[in-house]
């Protein structure tokens, strides 16, 4: 197993701890992880973007030209990485704010109305929980039990009363993930 | 089993000094590598192992304090990036000449100047050739990974005592911000002056006992032929060091016909380059210098027979494919292929250039 996924969008909504508790929750599942900010060719400003990748074995390159998955929650993004998505991989977005809608054929294709959904249930702070997910429903390559230890690794204990919050986040998230035909 | 964590490059560097019983820390801030500093004081290691850490005013003032504390047989670093190190040179030369152990980390951003805060190699000359005045070398490292950030601080450590000479982490800002799983080894404790001197030598400025002659450390000999003498004596560790301490990797290199060779961020996109290539049925392989000081130059000469040419590939203008190519010495095509100023190459972008100087 190999995924190299690029999560982005604006700074401040969680993309880089988001990356984070992906790629803790593949080492409390003995994977190699890698996690990279904004960094590299993919590089152009004005948006805050992060590849993991988990992997059975070594990770050689953290710079991507193409990745298995890209999670978008921002226009710019959504115009960034659409087209460097592999044949036959995945683009999960929040609808929300976007106006040109994905046009690929050869990718499948998912949206998560987590803005929307977060603000309705007044969760507005889990939004990026709600995302994280919608993608795990879709690509189920980590244990539930490993993805809430990686949780807690990742969040100062100060905030480990939260955790029951975002476990249900990541539920809500895996409740309203739909396909885009 | 040792605890996994998921740490930054630069994270990893300072847990392994309190673990590595480092006795202090003199720095001063500036990015990408300014998480060292920023853990060490989190960790508070001087309630817990004694080390010292300490904010200095400058970074002139930080390497003159890592002189301070090595005359006395202490194991002191300190971390910096590019024009940091560059105002450290005076002092890291100084030490080189004083034979004096240190353990010195560049996360080197783009440059020349202030540059940017973007990932590049462009300090190899100044970490492998002597960014300082005169005859010197020093030992340096390229970790790969999170993981060998973590690790080299304790080979680092070794090494600079084993040759009482100043030792080099030379990373970049890509491995120094990028989180990777990282094993925890156990805990060294801090050694005693008692225990530095029988397990290096007498040398430590330390208070001298009636039954000795004081110890004097100093890079001043005004005399010519001293200080030729001197000047011998550090060529041969240099020689020593050339003979025992190569390091280094080779990814696929069995039946290549081609070889990259690329050290630290670069050689990690190389070996997804090395992937691709063996893909589409490309023979080629990495080798990857661990030392850059010293350098693997007899692994190169070894693979002289089986190849047909290599690509030196770094973030710099070019500057190790100097090495390359005296390794090689003609007997073989030694091609480069670069990007600067913080832009960073994909693996893909590696093997067009590769395919485009060979004619593939």
């Amino acid at each position: 197993m190999k995924e190299e996924l690029i999560i982005a969008g604006f700074g401040g909504q969680g993309v880089l701890s988001m990356g984070k508790i992906l790629a803790y929750s593949g080492i409390m599942q003995n994977k190699e992880v890698t996690w990279m900010p904004s960094y590299g060719p993919e590089m152009r400003g004005g948006t805050a973007n992060v590849t993991v990748i988990i992997s059975d074995k070594r990770i050689s390159s953290p710079i991507l030209q193409w990745c298995d998955t890209a999670i978008v929650l921002n226009q710019q993004s959504m115009d960034k990485f659409e087209p460097i998505i592999r044949k036959g991989g995945l683009l999960l977005y929040d609808p929300n704010g976007i106006s040109r809608h994905p046009t690929r054929k050869d990718i499948k294709i998912y949206s998560i109305a987590a803005t929307d959904l977060a603000n309705r249930m007044e969760m507005s702070r889990t939004f990026n929980m709600m995302v994280l997910g919608a993608y795990l429903k879709l690509k189920p390559i980590l244990d539930k039990e490993n993805v809430l230890q990686g949780l807690k690794k990742s969040l100062p204990e100060r905030h480990h009363h939260l955790i029951p919050l975002n476990e249900k986040a990541i539920e809500v998230g895996k409740e309203h993930v739909k396909e885009v035909v | 089993m040792a605890e996994k964590l998921l740490k930054k490059g630069n994270e990893a560097i300072a847990l392994a000094a309190i673990r590595y019983g480092a006795d202090g820390y003199f720095g001063y801030p500036i990015t990408p590598q300014s998480e060292v500093m920023e853990t060490l004081m989190e960790e508070m290691p001087w309630e817990t192992t004694g080390m010292v850490v300490l904010q200095a005013e400058s970074e002139t003032s930080s390497i003159n304090m890592l002189y301070g504390g090595a005359c006395c047989g202490k194991k002191v670093m300190t971390s910096s990036s590019s024009p940091g190190i560059s105002l450290m040179c005076e002092g890291i030369s100084y030490m080189a000449g004083a034979e004096l152990p240190c353990l010195l980390v560049n996360v080197i951003r783009g440059g020349p100047g202030l540059g940017t805060i973007q990932p590049a190699q462009g300090d190899y000359f100044q970490a492998v050739k002597g960014g300082g005045h005169g005859d010197y070398r020093i030992i340096v490292l390229a970790p790969a990974s999170v993981q060998e950030m973590y690790d080299f601080v304790g080979l680092g450590f070794e090494l600079a005592f084993k040759y009482r000479i100043p030792t080099m982490i030379l990373s970049d800002g890509a491995i120094g911000q990028m989180m990777e799983k990282v094993e925890l080894r156990d805990s060294v404790r801090r050694l005693t002056d008692q225990e530095i001197a029988e397990k290096y030598g007498h040398w430590a400025t330390v208070g001298k006992p009636a039954n000795r002659k004081g110890n004097i450390i100093s890079s001043l000999s005004l005399a010519a032929s001293e200080m030729e003498a001197i000047n011998l004596r550090l060529q041969e560790k240099y020689r020593t060091i050339e003979k025992n301490e190569i390091r280094y990797e080779k990814t696929m290199c069995e039946d290549a016909e081609y070889l990259l060779v690329a050290f630290g961020s670069s050689s990690r996109i190389c070996e997804g380059t090395v992937e691709i290539a063996r893909e589409k049925g490309i023979r080629l392989g990495l080798l990857r210098p661990i030392t850059l000081f010293p350098y693997p130059t007899p692994v190169i000469q070894e693979m002289l027979p089986q190849l047909k040419g290599i690509m030196s590939v770094e973030l710099n203008s070019g500057q190790m494919v100097e090495d390359v190519r005296l390794a090689v010495n003609g007997a073989v095509p030694v091609e480069f292929y670069g990007r600067m100023g913080g832009s960073i190459f994909s693996p893909e972008e590696v093997l067009k250039a590769f395919a485009e100087k060979f004619n593939l």
